[in-house]
């Protein structure tokens, strides 16, 4: 395993009376792509969140490239590197593709060959390029969320559910998009249900459940372990393929 | 969990976003079933300039406090303050400048005003300023507090005025080239009621063009629909607060001076009378929306000018029976802004 990029370590997240994470112990190897999985309720986009300082844990530390970043501030944490594509996909629906991604290029004005890079895996982007964000189709909107990511280089992505309720011709598209990044030796924090989407994208895999992680390792040993999925994930893979 | 299943349209093309041009065309609807109502030509020209010209002041006043409540989700019952404070802050320059503003000298006159206008924007900026860091920014997210302190911070800044300035009325001329009329065939149209106009038009395109040409208006669109992904992206949308706010204190200081001159005469109490008004037109316009608060606006004024003239019983409920009417039609107001 490569060094460590992102490190929680005891982390504890509250939001209001809830106690969300509870004591979460998460490493993200540098330029390997780390799929967060589990049941929903379990504390993955919390985590996320956490690590974005959208939310503060109240214990723990989390360290980023050697920083700690346990009570710095989001837009600071952003600046240190880290980009955020939420379940939500967070698009602002009122300004343009153009826009969306100005605003998410911090240099002023996005690079022209890297956007044609982007624009390879997304070509919708160069096509709706002046219409409002708010018009695309919700595929669309998941490109232009995950190109506002990597419209700059950044050392982590975190990317929260990026195949939720898209057609699977989409899901193919963006599974081309992390390879290359993958390639690239981007790392990326991904959480996800889809566990055929990310089985065969992880290098390495965290499996939480109630605010704690309760597995983690290669990716390629879950994969292979049907009875370990069944344990951990609780499905059945012939009823995903 | 429900998802919904998204597929692309199948020849790719998207609806294009088309301008919503149904809260445009109510104005000129408006202003033309007034007119056979009113009967006299002359008398509706008359009245609508009037109206243009209140709702301008209006929307000056108004614009500041839509984008503080569209990006912090503020509920600032203070911003009446502000216009009382630019009003009578200007009285520091026009009363002793008062043979420039009696002058026979256009220029003479616009110069004073001019330095009036700066001076009153500057210190309502700080105030707002101040006002941000020591009474609003304890209460970010806790509307009730924040009703509760911004009214008791409005009503500190009355005694205040009354403190510096004494309890009187302050009569506030206008300058001598900005009265009287013309008169355009038998219609007779204040000059300062044009220049109401023509101040609010730049304001209005001057926002228009830094919320739409600039990075600061990116982020302040991008801020008032989700604040959070802003702050994400890796800008400080508190910086960004501080700074509208700022501004939307200076516009409400123009205002002030500019709705002073138009009554002729300054009270304290004058930003808290106006204060219904302007959370009418925001409500109206779509909160956060600095177009809607434009539309909003001029809907407002013109309505209470023409019901002013027709059914002076009923102009004291028009406004509230047009927020009624504009609510059951559009109930997020007449330009709704996208939240997340």
């Amino acid at each position: 395993m490569s060094e460590p990029l992102l490190q929680l370590t005891g982390v504890h997240t509250h939001i209001g009376q809830y106690h969300i994470l509870q004591g979460v112990d998460l490493v993200v190897p540098r330029g390997e792509l780390t799929v967060l999985l589990g049941r929903n309720g379990a504390g993955k986009t919390t985590a996320l969140r956490t690590i974005m300082g959208l939310w503060h844990a109240s214990r723990g530390a989390l360290l980023f490239d050697g920083e700690d970043i346990t009570r710095a501030a989001t837009a600071d944490i952003a600046c240190a590197g880290i980009a955020y594509v939420p379940e939500n996909m967070g698009i602002f629906s009122d300004l343009t593709v153009r826009e969306n991604l100005v605003l998410a290029a911090r240099a002023g004005v996005p690079d022209t060959a890297r956007l044609e890079w982007i624009f390879g895996f997304f070509p919708a982007l160069k096509k709706f390029w002046n219409q409002a964000a708010g018009t695309l189709s919700g595929g669309q909107k998941q490109m232009l969320a995950i190109a506002r990511a990597i419209v700059e280089p950044r050392k982590l992505l975190l990317v929260d559910e990026p195949t939720k309720g898209l057609a699977p011709a989409i899901i193919q598209s963006l599974i081309a998009a992390f390879r290359e990044l993958k390639a690239m030796e981007t790392t990326i924090l991904l959480v996800e249900q889809n566990f055929n989407f990310v089985r065969s994208l992880g290098d390495t895999v965290a499996v939480m459940d109630d605010g704690r992680i309760v597995h983690g390792g290669p990716m390629v040993d879950l994969a292979e372990d049907r009875e370990l999925q069944q344990t951990l994930l609780g499905l059945s893979l012939d009823a995903h393929q | 969990m429900t998802t919904t299943v998204t597929t692309p349209p199948p020849d790719g093309e998207l609806p294009r976003l088309r301008l919503d041009k149904a809260p445009l065309l109510v104005l000129p609807i408006l202003a033309l079933l007034a007119l056979p109502l009113i009967g006299s030509f002359p008398t509706w020209v008359t009245l609508t300039v009037a109206g243009l010209a209140m709702g301008m002041m209006i929307f000056i006043m108004a614009s500041g406090l839509t984008l503080v409540f569209g990006l912090m989700d503020v509920l600032n019952f203070g911003h009446g303050a502000f216009v009382s404070v630019g009003a009578f802050t200007a009285t520091l320059v026009l009363l002793p400048m008062q043979g420039w503003m009696q002058a026979d000298s256009v220029l003479m006159n616009l110069t004073a005003l001019g330095l009036a206008i700066a001076l009153a924007m500057l210190v309502t900026g700080l105030l707002g300023w101040a006002f941000e860091r020591i009474v609003v920014m304890p209460v970010y997210g806790q509307h009730l507090k924040q009703i509760l302190i911004t009214m008791g911070g409005m009503i500190v800044a009355e005694q205040m005025i009354h403190v510096v300035w004494g309890p009187d009325q302050i009569p506030l001329p206008l300058p001598a080239s900005f009265r009287g009329a013309l008169l355009i065939g038998d219609a007779a149209i204040e000059k300062y009621r044009l220049i109401a106009v023509a101040v609010g038009l730049m304001v209005f395109v001057s926002m228009f063009l830094v919320l739409n040409r600039t990075k600061i208006g990116l982020l302040i669109r991008a801020g008032v629909e989700n604040g959070e992904m802003v702050e994400a992206l890796g800008y400080r949308i508190r910086r960004l607060f501080v700074g509208v706010f700022v501004a939307g204190s200076a516009l409400a200081g123009l205002g002030g001076v500019l709705w002073g001159l138009y009554k002729e005469t300054l009270t304290a109490a004058m930003g808290s009378d106006i204060m219904v008004l302007v959370f009418i037109v925001i409500i109206i316009g779509g909160l956060g929306s600095v177009g809607g608060c434009f539309i909003g606006a001029l809907l407002v004024a013109l309505v209470a000018n023409y019901t002013g003239f027709l059914a002076p019983k009923i102009a004291l409920v028009s406004n509230i029976l047009l927020m009624v009417a504009v609510l059951l039609w559009r109930p997020q107001g007449l330009y709704p802004v996208a939240k997340r």
